[in-house]
């Protein structure tokens, strides 16, 4: 372990860092975005859901690197590919977990929410999602743990990510390097976390807390 | 050209059929570095996940320690070892078992703690020793969900082993890594596309086990995992 090479090098360590958090939390984002009404489709109309979970459960099959080399006839080597690439996988692990957490809403609220005479549409916004809420952060978490530690793979393809210090440290034989790179995804990820720990307490006032 | 008519074309030359280094010389060298890795995990994964399930503590560490499991990125702990330890099999051996163990572990731990309590009652009434509880009855009904443990396994080291050839590990990852290093999309989207359609096979190997092993009484309960 060289210390001396991390101050020397921040500017580069800042930089990767910010390049890693945007192809890790902005996926995870837009299929959220994308997952909510997907999941609330097959949450609504069950014979939807068995054909996504399958289309689902086949697109988390196909390796990153796959899928990164795939959208490169489309969008060349950037960001872009790998922003679309993480947020198809993204969606794999979000999708399940919104319509789980429609679903566990008990019948019995629903029907209090019916008889207090809330519409679907208000039923679902003031009732059925709040409470669903704890289960697609669950998925969301997933999805922006393992979009970080995947956007490093990018850097096999020249998108810049921490991947640049594994690379570069093998190349140099260097291991101060992939220690920094290592620690830095792994703590980046662990802080994306702890904020959607945040998010939902903040967001499920009413939970019980230990 | 898109992607799957490059795929296309590498793929159906004849010349990437014979010789060293070969379509169905990498592809068999892709299962071999994945069995020998998923068979490792399950070892290790299936009876510490039947062991916690049955104790029922401690369970909810070990599913969140291996949540937090997913933040370690695969390339990362490959190329440290290389430096570490240089070109051994232990290099590309051991991260594939690290990442092949948590979601067996997990899936193990879950489907056995998650056994109907009446369910454990009737078979200790029955006289079951504690052994013949795990075997006969505990791990039988949590098989649906380690067989979904397993695929996912499989399914990241199928996947990882691709990334491995970035530290010279032979398998489909080869195609890729030396075509992006050549600037030829042919071999790069070809190796891609035997890649995806490994991890499909994988997919429908699980299916059809899940079929064969699962009791009767089990099916049409299975979880999605």
């Amino acid at each position: 372990m060289m210390w001396s090479w991390i101050p020397s090098n921040w500017q580069l360590i800042w930089q990767l860092t910010r390049e890693n958090a945007y192809l890790g939390v902005v996926p995870a984002l837009i299929g959220l975005v994308i997952s909510l009404p997907v999941g609330i489709i097959a949450a609504r109309w069950r014979w939807f859901y068995p054909p996504v979970l399958t289309v689902i459960n086949v697109i988390y099959a196909v390796p990153s690197l796959a899928l990164f080399i795939a959208l490169i006839p489309a969008f060349g080597l950037t960001d872009t590919n790998v922003v679309i690439a993480l947020t198809v996988f993204s969606l794999c692990v979000i999708v399940p977990n919104v319509v789980a957490g429609l679903r566990s809403v008990p019948d019995s609220v629903r029907q209090a929410a019916t008889a207090m005479g809330y519409g679907p549409l208000r039923r679902l916004a003031t009732v059925e999602l709040p409470l669903a809420v704890p289960v697609i952060i669950g998925g969301l978490r997933v999805g922006v743990v393992s979009g970080i530690s995947l956007a490093s793979v990018g850097q096999l393809i020249g998108v810049s990510s921490l991947g640049y210090l594994f690379i570069d440290g093998l190349q140099r034989s260097f291991p101060t390097e992939i220690y920094v790179g290592l620690v830095l995804v792994i703590v980046l990820a662990l802080a994306c976390d702890l904020v959607l720990v945040a998010v939902k307490r903040v967001l499920t006032p009413w939970a019980v807390r230990s | 050209m898109s992607f799957f008519s490059w795929a296309w074309d590498w793929i159906t030359q004849p010349a990437n059929w014979h010789g060293t280094g070969s379509i169905p010389q990498q592809l068999l060298a892709h299962l071999g570095y994945s069995a020998l890795p998923l068979i490792i995990a399950a070892v290790i994964a299936i009876p510490s996940g039947a062991l916690i399930g049955h104790r029922g503590r401690g369970a909810t560490a070990v599913i969140n320690a291996a949540n937090a499991w997913r933040a370690i990125p695969t390339l990362g702990l490959l190329v440290l070892l290389v430096v570490w330890l240089g070109f051994t099999p232990l290099t590309w051996l051991l991260p594939l078992v690290v990442l092949a163990v948590p979601p067996i572990l997990v899936n193990t731990c879950e489907g056995v703690a998650g056994v109907d309590p009446d369910v454990r009652d009737a078979a200790r009434g029955m006289g079951m020793t504690a052994w013949q509880q795990v075997l006969r009855v505990e791990l039988p009904i949590a098989l649906p969900l380690i067989l979904v443990g397993l695929r996912t396994s499989a399914i990241f080291v199928v996947a990882t082993a691709t990334i491995a050839a970035y530290i010279g590990l032979g398998g489909l990852g080869r195609f890729i890594i030396d075509g992006l290093a050549s600037n030829a999309y042919g071999p790069v989207a070809g190796g891609a596309l035997l890649v995806v359609i490994l991890a499909v096979l994988v997919l429908a190997l699980f299916a059809g086990l899940s079929w064969l092993l699962v009791p009767a009484g089990l099916r049409g309960r299975r979880r999605q995992g």
